[in-house]
């Protein structure tokens, strides 16, 4: 199954992979990250089909996307 | 189990220091994949400009000059010249390219110097905090443009695609935006197609980005990308404004 991993260290919390995931596989983590953000983490990972939309437009670099 | 999306290997493992929600960030990795998928690593060159890119030496694993104020064009003519093996990349944005440096960057477009251009213009001063740039829409405000910029007062925006197809010696010219995947994936390829000239010697390539500063114009990363395409988009259309290398 495809997924994603979120580099919490350079995740700034901007949110654009949210708003760019097409299945809405994305959300605002609950736990507060070393850089003192809230990053963004998988809350539907049922949901994902690997089509690295959230990796084009995340501006930190922080997505790996898994197939 | 294979990673098919990956931070490129042309891009250091330091993260990043712009803003939440910066297009800088998204250019450097389209950037970085370019350079991957041209195979040119080993011989890149790059200049960073003054402005919030002025660390990009730090993010792109490649040899780096940080030039003076504007004068990204002529530092990477300088290397070129010196060393025509290596591939010159200058990465300036709107308050460095198109004020101070506009007399380097249309004299380099002119004599078609073998480099290539990344032009951000977010259309505001963003390391400064803010102030009126060539580039600023007309009723937009700035810190030096309060009541927003005043063409009678402060002039109309430089349209920079537009302003260099005029010259001869410019052979490639875009200009894209990264507000949403489909343009990302537009972006990529003409700033693959600026590298793949360089490498075949056509002359001198610039690609404009359309980005976002939601600091600097005080609006969330969300509502940001939404100014790049209600507000911005209408001043600088999209596209591709010459391009001589073409078969």
């Amino acid at each position: 199954m495809p997924r994603i991993e979120v580099d919490a260290n350079r995740c700034k919390a901007c949110y654009l992979c949210v708003n760019a995931c097409p299945k809405k596989c994305l959300g605002k983590s609950k736990t507060i990250s070393k850089k003192g953000y809230f990053p963004a983490e998988m809350v539907h990972p049922e949901n994902c089909i690997g089509c690295t939309m959230c990796y084009m437009v995340c501006p930190d670099v922080a997505i790996t996307v898994i197939k | 189990m294979t990673i098919i999306a990956q931070k490129p290997h042309s891009l250091t493992d330091v993260p990043m220091h712009y803003c939440p929600g910066c297009g800088h960030g998204i250019v450097h990795r389209l950037m970085g994949e370019a350079i991957d998928e041209l195979n040119i690593g080993d011989k890149v060159i790059g200049v960073a400009p003054v402005g919030c890119a002025v660390f990009a030496d730090s993010y792109f694993a490649c040899d780096m000059i940080q030039g003076a104020h504007g004068r990204g064009p002529a530092i990477a003519t300088g290397i070129k010249r010196s060393k025509p093996e290596a591939i010159v990349f200058s990465y300036q944005g709107d308050g460095d390219l198109a004020s101070i440096g506009m007399a380097e960057i249309v004299h380099a477009a002119a004599r078609s110097e073998h480099i290539t251009v990344i032009f951000i213009n977010n259309a505001i001063y963003g390391m400064t905090g803010g102030q009126m740039a060539p580039t600023t829409l007309v009723g937009q405000v700035a810190t030096t443009a309060p009541k927003g910029r005043d063409p009678l007062l402060q002039g109309w925006p430089i349209n920079i695609c537009e302003m260099l197809s005029a010259l001869k010696g410019a052979k490639y010219l875009e200009r894209v935006a990264v507000d949403s995947p489909q343009h990302v994936m537009a972006a990529k390829k003409a700033i693959k197609k600026a590298f793949e000239n360089q490498v075949k010697g056509i002359g001198f390539s610039l690609v404009e980005v359309l980005s976002q500063c939601p600091t600097n114009w005080g609006v969330d990363p969300l509502k940001s990308l939404e100014f790049v395409r209600t507000k911005m988009m209408p001043q600088y259309p999209l596209g591709v404004f010459k391009d001589e290398g073409a078969e």
